[in-house]
């Protein structure tokens, strides 16, 4: 039977409803959300049909296995698609109701409010300083930027450690430093939701740790949607839990990733409602 | 089972014995004579070279010293210096930084940045890289008919057949000639910056000028100042679009000081061209000696942008390796 594009908006739709049903009436507002979002590289489709609500001051980990499109799907909540040339994105993506990808909206603005970290600490081969002041000062700021990179700093846990060599390279900082210091960048310009893909996967568990506890506690003032790779990172610090997964499908022999399972983390990994999700989150799959 | 069978020295020795290694390895040994051989046969050839030029030149320059550089063209050997020369191959590095640099590092920044990855952009590109490949006579042809002549309606003052042979037209058809290399070399420069920093750069909102001016462009510059300044003694050196040009082989007039901008829209001469025409003087005439000796200055401005450039480059990494 042929499955026509209303009929699984109808799906996904219900599948979204569902949880909402479950969840309690007090969740928070929602902002950001796909609405069948399809991602093609070329003519390939790297994921399909996503519908994913992401509600404020939680956390949501987006879990699967590899090359099934997590990054691939975070990087269409800030346009970072738009700097590969072969990207193309259909479906909506929508920030607190606004289509990000409709003809006016500016992807620098979008950016602004929609940070960022990388998987591989990326700092500027700049000083400590000119990293964290980065953000604001091409926002055009020149004013208060010691108290704001001090502040961004102190929230990143990174303070302490670098506060007497402002003024050194970041690249003189350990892998663990150089991330905490990627995460006082995209602070620095008080984004409103934060991204993170994979922040924590070149640290080590005393430095990953400390990003958590990060995470948890800048948590109330942003909305944060993280990669991970780490079943047990995804359960600790995770409000919501996205579980892709990447298939064979007829339009073309490589595998499309789409989302198989979302719900409260707990739900997830206790008592997940599709057999894939069971069989990821316990191991015996991916 | 076999492990507690065997003793552990005797483990330990049959290791030993099976890390050490057995004999010479003959064929590596052969390939890095080889290698080496190649190497100190280039050195040879260019030692046997610069101490030819240096023993025949050094008397003069030693003799004679600042006469040499600030004496004019001259028939007699011992009163004949390069002042003309100097200064024409001075105006022609002037147009070369002033015109092929910024166009150039301009062009390679909107080729790598901005222009859309399509079959225009690909057919520009290689283009550019055959134009760098293009013999220097042609562009000679190319300044002769094109640059001299404009130069001959820009300064209506010259007459007659020395009309537009100027040191502007030399230096604009230099500057074109060099123009290849530098995109070339600069956009290879601006494609080396990693991904990552350019990701993190937008991912702060940064706009894409921004992160060219503030990432790309000091992440590249040791690239794009190697490339560049190679490029301007690659200019310094050429003499065969300068005759094109009309570059004034013998005597020449010197009525505008070395620094004179008058000098553009006058007749020329340079460096090369003066060292192909006293090459070709008769043995003992002292014009050899001179060849060498102007020579020895032709390298020794070469070597110092060189030098230059490698002063700029070497700062410009360590900034970018944060020390
Ligand atoms: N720039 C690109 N060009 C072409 N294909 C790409 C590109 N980036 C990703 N892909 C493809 O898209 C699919 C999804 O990739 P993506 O990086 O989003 O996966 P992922 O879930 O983040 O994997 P991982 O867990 O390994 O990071 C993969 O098949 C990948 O090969
Ligand atoms: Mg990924």
């Amino acid at each position: 039977m042929q499955i026509t594009k209303e009929q699984r908006v109808d799906e996904t739709s219900a599948m979204i409803d569902d949880i909402e049903v479950r969840e309690d009436p007090r969740a928070s507002e929602i902002v950001l959300e796909t609405r069948d979002l399809d991602v093609y590289y070329g003519a390939f489709r790297a994921v399909r049909d996503v519908g994913l609500r992401i509600r404020a001051n939680e956390i949501t980990a987006m879990i699967g296995p590899s090359g099934c499109g997590k990054s691939t799907v975070l990087r269409c909540f800030n346009r970072m698609n738009d700097l590969i040339e072969s990207a193309r994105v259909e479906g909506e993506v929508r920030y607190h109701d606004v289509d990000l990808y409709g003809d006016k909206i500016d992807a620098v603005e979008v950016r602004r409010r929609i940070g960022m970290v990388f998987q591989k600490p990326n700092p500027f081969p700049k000083s400590i300083f000119d990293n964290v002041a980065y953000g604001p000062r091409v926002a055009g700021q020149r004013r208060g930027l010691d108290d704001l990179v001090e502040r961004s700093l102190q929230r990143a846990a990174l303070w302490d450690e670098v506060k007497d060599r402002l003024k050194d390279s970041a690249l003189g900082l350990s892998g663990g430093q150089q991330q905490r210091l990627c995460i006082a960048r995209a602070l620095a310009v008080d984004p409103d939701v934060l991204l993170m893909d994979e922040p924590c996967s070149a640290l080590d568990p005393i430095a990953t740790g400390r990003i958590e506890e990060l995470m948890q506690e800048i948590k109330h003032d942003y909305t944060i949607v993280i990669v991970t790779h780490n079943m047990q990172q995804a359960a600790r610090v995770s409000d919501r839990t996205a579980f892709f997964t990447a298939e064979v499908n007829e339009e073309s022999d490589r595998r499309t990733g789409l989302l198989v399972e979302y719900d409260r983390t707990q739900n997830i990994f206790s008592n997940p409602s599709d057999g894939r999700t069971e069989a990821y989150v316990t191991g015996r799959f991916g | 089972m076999k492990l507690g069978t065997v003793l552990p020295d005797q483990t330990r020795k049959d290791v030993e014995r099976r890390l050490q290694r057995g004999g010479i390895d003959f064929g590596g040994f052969v390939f890095r004579l080889a290698l080496v051989s190649c190497l100190v046969f280039a050195l040879l050839v260019l030692l046997v070279l610069v101490a030819d030029v240096f023993d025949r030149g050094f008397g003069v320059l030693t003799d004679r010293g600042l006469d040499f550089l600030s004496a004019p063209l001259r028939t007699r050997a011992d009163e004949a210096g390069i002042f003309q020369s100097l200064r024409g191959t001075f105006w022609i590095g002037v147009f070369v930084v002033a015109l092929a640099f910024p166009f150039g590092i301009g062009a390679a920044i909107y080729l790598e940045e901005y222009a859309p990855d399509n079959r225009l952009t690909r057919l520009i590109d290689v283009n550019i890289r055959n134009l760098a490949g293009v013999p220097s006579v042609v562009y000679g042809i190319l300044g002769f008919s094109i640059f001299v002549k404009a130069a001959d309606g820009f300064f209506p003052g010259s007459v007659g057949d020395h009309a537009g042979k100027t040191t502007a037209a030399a230096g604009v058809t230099l500057a074109v000639l060099v123009l290849p290399i530098v995109i070339i070399t600069s956009a290879e420069a601006i494609r080396a910056v990693p991904r990552e920093i350019r990701e993190a750069s937008y991912g702060v909102g940064a706009t894409q000028w921004d992160t060219i001016r503030t990432n790309v462009l000091p992440y590249a510059a040791p690239g794009i100042l190697t490339g560049t300044l190679l490029s301007l003694a690659r200019a310094l050196g050429e003499a065969a679009p300068l005759i094109l040009v009309g570059a004034v082989q013998g005597r020449l007039g010197s009525r505008t000081g070395f620094f004179e901008p008058e000098q553009l829209s006058e007749q020329f001469t340079a460096m090369p061209i003066t060292i192909t025409d006293w090459a070709t003087k008769p043995a003992n005439s002292g014009f050899v000696e001179n060849t060498a000796a102007a020579i020895i200055v032709l390298l020794v401005v070469v070597l110092l942008a060189n030098a230059v450039a490698i002063l700029l480059r070497n700062r410009f990494e360590n900034k970018r390796a944060g020390r």
